[in-house]
């Protein structure tokens, strides 16, 4: 390799953002093509001081806005690269046109999302009203809940993204500022050894073969677009699911670090349980074990794979659980939550009796306290208590002024 | 778990005494937190940061704390902001200022009754580094009072997480700490 390698503690105190940026830089991306935005700006200024101290063979292309920014990834990953960018909110907003032009196109693109609140009002702090803006897109979406996912989940959505039989685009998420700022201890792979679990990019259909000349982003109309939309569907469902648990087992052999595409803690012998993303799943456990010293049999569920959605894996999951709260950090704007209603219908054709909650809570980086969840606990403690759900169907969890409730 | 609110204003260098003291911390194999409240503040408003040690896993990302320690580093934010907010009985504040403790807490009697300590982080700054950027001898500071590392320690941690400033502005950090850590009191 040409480039210099850097020598990493085996503990690094990084934020999310450098440690996705670490990530980029490992993976050795031919091209970002990017436009910043916060918080999800270090990510991208990170590849590029990479690339401008010859850390990383590649190209950094400056544009004029998210649309752009993702067209030149599509571009560039067409021709026949490794391709990345990141992004937030109003810039991912921007982006959503070419998101289904990328995904559309079959092209493994990794896209870094920062989650940050949708305005308006204007808002730079984290919700996940972008992550759920993407969620019919087509793109493969992970969901890291401290630095340590940032850096593993872009590895492992590069494996699966590249993968011949996939060839799809994916997100890989973290929450604005309570993951992208704060920093922790990140368990680092050596430049070597992170590179090996990628591999060099093997291109297909790359427009940059000339001896095997190709067409990208045609049109089709009635004629072929449902059966184009039909097969994506279907690898998203069928193959998809079986490419993330085969990465995930390759990545805990390399590096002892499990992931599930639903995380499952204290949920063996749980009556209640919580079901949430980001930061807000650790905080969860953290409040579930006190709760157990209370008696209250509490567990936490984390969602990894936000799309391909683990229908069969959540319903798996929370199959003996006796009530169950759905925690969404974006607002419906006028349905139940999204959690609850892919919980919802996760369950509704099996024997569970759950009573199922939906709670909107944390809306442009609204603290979810502790207080707010021992509360949630034990409402959900009493549901079980009365056999019957005592609150309406639907709650927001530290808005000021009256008590909001609906459904 | 040890909980650490850092007082500022943006561009004094708290995030970076923040992540600095969180990658001390963690080489000695502790785990780690450090954060901050930014808003779309600009350089000079007034701003927090945060501090999480822990010998276990921290999973908690509330951004609610009870702090241990409480650090002032810009001497006028006792008085803008409520530093003693959610405070516990036995939280400790280091306090930037140039006046003796009698003073200041006469001047914010919110602080009367607290265990408060001072040092003039920003004379200390200036005559070492050469700027007001309070955040190092804050460090130093608070060294001496939690007893947390021996301080020579502490000091070749800050020269590895400095490392990449000009030899010059490394010295004079080393300078600070120093003397923040004899002068509180």
């Amino acid at each position: 390799m040409a480039f210099d390698k850097m020598e990493l503690r085996d503990i690094e105190v990084w934020d999310g953002n450098f440690a996705a940026a670490q990530a980029l830089r490992q993976c050795q991306i031919d091209v970002v093509s990017a436009y910043p935005i916060t918080p999800s700006t270090p990510i991208v200024e990170g590849y590029s001081k990479f690339l401008a101290d010859n850390y990383i063979e590649g190209e950094f292309v400056m544009v004029e806005s998210e649309h752009a920014a993702m067209s030149g990834c599509i571009g560039a990953s067409a021709a026949g690269g490794r391709v990345a960018t990141a992004t937030s909110s109003q810039g991912f907003a921007l982006m959503v046109e070419t998101l289904y032009q990328a995904s559309g196109m079959r092209l493994p693109i990794i896209l870094n999302v920062v989650n940050r609140a949708l305005a308006a009002p204007l808002n730079v702090n984290g919700d996940h009203g972008d992550m759920y803006l993407g969620r019919d897109s087509g793109w493969i979406q992970l969901d890291a809940y401290s630095p340590q996912e940032a850096y593993d989940l872009n590895f492992i959505a590069f494996r699966v993204a590249e993968d011949h039989e996939i060839r799809l685009p994916a997100m890989v998420h973290q929450d604005g500022f309570m993951t992208s700022h704060t920093a922790q201890g990140v368990h680092t792979m050596d430049d070597d050894t992170a590179y090996s679990f990628v591999g060099d990019f093997k291109p297909m259909n790359d427009m940059l073969d000339f001896e095997h000349p190709v067409t990208h982003g045609v049109q089709t109309e009635e004629d072929w677009h449902y059966e184009h939309k039909a097969r994506q569907h279907n690898d998203l469902m069928t193959k998809v699911p079986t490419k993330i648990e085969e990465a995930f087992a390759a990545f805990e052999k390399l590096t002892g670090r499990k992931y599930n595409q639903v995380e499952k803690y204290d949920m063996d012998d749980a009556d209640v349980a919580v079901v949430c993303m980001g930061t807000s799943v650790e905080t969860a456990r953290e409040v579930a074990s006190e709760m157990r010293e209370k008696g209250i049999k509490a567990g936490v569920v984390g969602l990894r794979v936000v799309r391909p959605f683990p229908f069969m894996e959540i319903a798996a999951a929370l199959k003996d659980i006796k009530a169950i709260a759905a925690l969404d950090r974006s607002s419906p704007n006028g349905a139940a939550g999204m959690l609850f209603n892919e919980i919802a219908g996760a369950l509704f054709n099996t024997d569970s009796k759950a009573l199922l909650t939906g709670y909107v809570y944390g809306l442009g980086g609204r603290d979810l306290t502790k207080k707010h969840l021992t509360d949630l606990y034990t409402e959900l403690q009493a549901n079980v208590d009365a056999g019957k759900v005592l609150t309406p169907l639907q709650q927001f969890i530290g808005v000021r002024g009256p008590k909001l409730a609906f459904l | 778990m040890l909980e650490i609110r850092w007082h500022s204003r943006a561009g004094q260098g708290a995030v970076t005494g923040a992540k600095g003291l969180a990658d001390v911390i963690s080489t000695t194999g502790k785990d780690v937190q450090a954060f901050a409240f930014y808003g779309s503040a600009k350089r000079g408003a007034a701003m927090t940061a945060y501090n999480r040690v822990d010998d276990k896993p921290i999973m908690n990302h509330e951004k609610y704390m009870e702090p241990d320690y409480v650090f002032v580093i810009d001497p006028a934010i006792v008085y803008t902001a409520d530093v003693t907010v959610n405070a516990k009985e036995n939280t400790i504040f280091i306090i930037t200022t140039h006046m003796s403790k009698e003073e200041l807490i006469a001047s914010q009697p919110k602080l009367e009754g607290k265990m408060v300590y001072i040092v003039d982080c920003i004379k200390i700054a200036q005559e070492t580094i050469g700027r007001a950027i309070p955040n190092t001898p804050m460090l130093g500071a608070f060294m001496k009072i939690s007893g947390m590392y021996d301080i020579e320690f502490f000091k070749e941690s800050m020269k590895r997480i400095l490392a990449k400033l000009p030899q010059k502005i490394v010295d004079a950090n080393m300078l600070a700490i120093q003397r923040a850590y004899d002068e509180v009191k």
